[in-house]
């Protein structure tokens, strides 16, 4: 026999507005949660404080257990290693040949770009690193790919800044608290790194698929200019990623793209290192960020008439700033140039 | 354990423990997401939202669908996802849970399993949709294989809740 509803409140009037009241509540409470994830859609960095709090709270506890999956983890693939032994030792052998072929290719990558960065003047700031710091958790239930870094504001980490490990690249700081931060890995629907092949300096986009790995798309029509193996490094376009960073390796062609994994599995790395924004104008807010001066194409005017109006000239101390380049500054959007 | 309570004080830990046992261990469950785990696939189900469903659908009477609101901005802090989601989505599960009891007389355990199924579906495929429109185009196959675990792993919540209940229950 089917049992009564234990949901009706009975004859009392007083029960039957309780129940209702709930149900005001529960659909006053959706419409707040849509409008929630509205402002989240629309300015992804609302709720900073509240968010940063969050995971400030919740990290210790994802650190202190860190080292037990560690260990478990580090039995697993320890007996395998034992019983593939043979395979692996000729596995490594072919990669070492492998990879001693792409070092030649990075050392003259990496003597071009000295060469060309001299020749651009341009000042490099490679190897600024803010902290280094481990990864201790993972948005591992949904869909996005985020992972919680033990380090945050107290150790300078902001947001937009780059994570790296010494395999190649991990992503980007998007929260931070107090001593926690959480990671945008490059792997996550929603990251785009902008890349180069290392064979011959192809410019691509690295978008990640969600599922571990990146397509690589490039803006070349026509022949797909990846091969199985090769290797991407970060081209330092965009200004978050410092060039000559390693970020994934071709495993497979599709089409037009290629399948790409990333040479740092965020799930081994003992350490994280948090650099600087290569080009910091470049990370920061459009709000936050000063108004840039736009050159004026028209020759300098004598230097007895100069304009009256302080917004008409060019500000002095951003040109004194050695990272300021007026070639590479992109035109804003608000920012019109003046009648000829 | 003594069947009557003997004193006030052990009258008032089992009254605690009768009212606190659903919301303490669901609240267990959303922090299991802390578990320092970096996985690079959705692979592991939700268990907070898992085994909020099975608390509701055991024990009808217990939560009334505003519970749900707050369990949800606990789950979305905790677990990094944009805050309102879990609120939005949890929320809705429960209206329709309490929609589908106000039509249907009875449940068995394969019905409940069969509601609780479609419900992390909707979940799932939900958070899904709410990350793309934040920008991250992943496909759909990649939720997949998260989907199907999740509605194995229920059986195996649903017998852990069960045995939470009698031991909140028991005298």
């Amino acid at each position: 026999m089917a049992p009564p509803s234990s949901r009706r409140p009975g004859f009392s009037r007083r029960a039957q507005y309780g129940l209702f009241l709930g149900y005001v509540v529960a659909v006053a409470g959706m419409i707040v949660a849509v409008l929630l994830l509205a402002i989240a859609i629309v300015d992804p960095r609302g709720f900073a404080a509240i968010k940063g709090a969050a995971l400030d709270a919740t990290t210790p506890v994802s650190s202190g257990a860190r080292g037990v999956t560690r260990f478990f983890g580090g039995i697993g693939s320890g007996i395998g290693n034992y019983f593939r032994a043979g395979s692996q030792n000729a596995r490594l052998r072919r990669e070492l040949a492998e990879t001693r072929r792409e070092l030649i290719h990075v050392q003259a990558a990496a003597a071009e770009n000295r060469r060309l960065t001299r020749l651009l003047g341009l000042a490099q700031e490679v190897g600024d690193e803010i902290t280094v710091a481990r990864i201790v958790g993972s948005s591992f239930e949904s869909p996005r790919r985020l992972a919680t870094l033990s380090a945050g504001r107290a150790a300078g980490v902001e947001v937009g800044q780059p994570v790296r490990s010494p395999d190649g690249l991990i992503g980007r700081v998007i929260e931070t608290g107090r001593w926690a931060a959480r990671v945008l890995l490059v792997t996550d629907g929603s990251s785009n790194v902008p890349v180069r092949l290392v064979r011959n300096g192809t410019p691509a986009i690295a978008v990640g698929r969600g599922d571990g790995t990146v397509e690589l798309r490039t803006l070349e029509v026509g022949e797909n200019p990846f091969r199985r193996g090769d290797v991407l490094v970060t081209s330092g376009v965009g200004g978050i990623f410092p060039p000559g960073v390693p970020v994934a390796r071709v495993v497979r062609i599709e089409g037009d793209t290629a399948i790409a994994q990333p040479l740092a599995d965020p799930a081994r790395v003992d350490f994280a290192i948090v650099q600087r924004a290569y080009q910091p104008a470049a990370g920061a807010d459009l709000e936050a960020a000063p108004p840039q001066p736009v050159a004026p194409p028209v020759p300098a005017p004598p230097p007895g008439s100069e304009p009256a109006g302080p917004g008409l000239t060019t500000p002095a101390p951003r040109q004194r700033d050695p990272r300021y380049q007026p070639a590479l500054q992109q035109p804003q959007p608000g920012a019109t140039l003046p009648p000829r | 354990m003594n069947r009557i309570a003997g004193s006030s004080t052990e009258v008032a830990i089992r009254d605690v423990r009768r009212r606190f046992v659903p919301v303490g261990s669901t609240l267990g469950a959303i922090l299991l997401s802390l578990l320092p785990i970096v996985a690079s696939m959705p692979l592991l189900p939700d268990l907070g939202f898992v085994t909020l469903i099975v608390w509701r659908l055991l024990r009808p009477e217990i939560w009334s669908a505003q519970v749900a609101l707050g369990l949800g901005l606990v789950n979305d802090l905790v677990g990094g996802h944009p805050v309102g989601q879990s609120m939005l989505l949890w929320t809705a599960a429960f209206l329709v849970l309490d929609l589908i009891d106000s039509r249907l007389g009875f449940r068995d355990y394969l019905m409940d399993w069969l509601i609780g199924a479609a419900l992390i579906i909707f979940h799932t495929v939900g958070a899904w949709y709410i990350a793309l429109l934040m920008g991250s185009d992943v496909r759909f196959m990649v939720i997949l294989p998260q989907l199907g675990l999740c509605v194995l792993v229920y059986p195996v919540v649903a017998r852990l809740v069960l045995g939470f209940d009698r031991w909140r229950l028991m005298r």
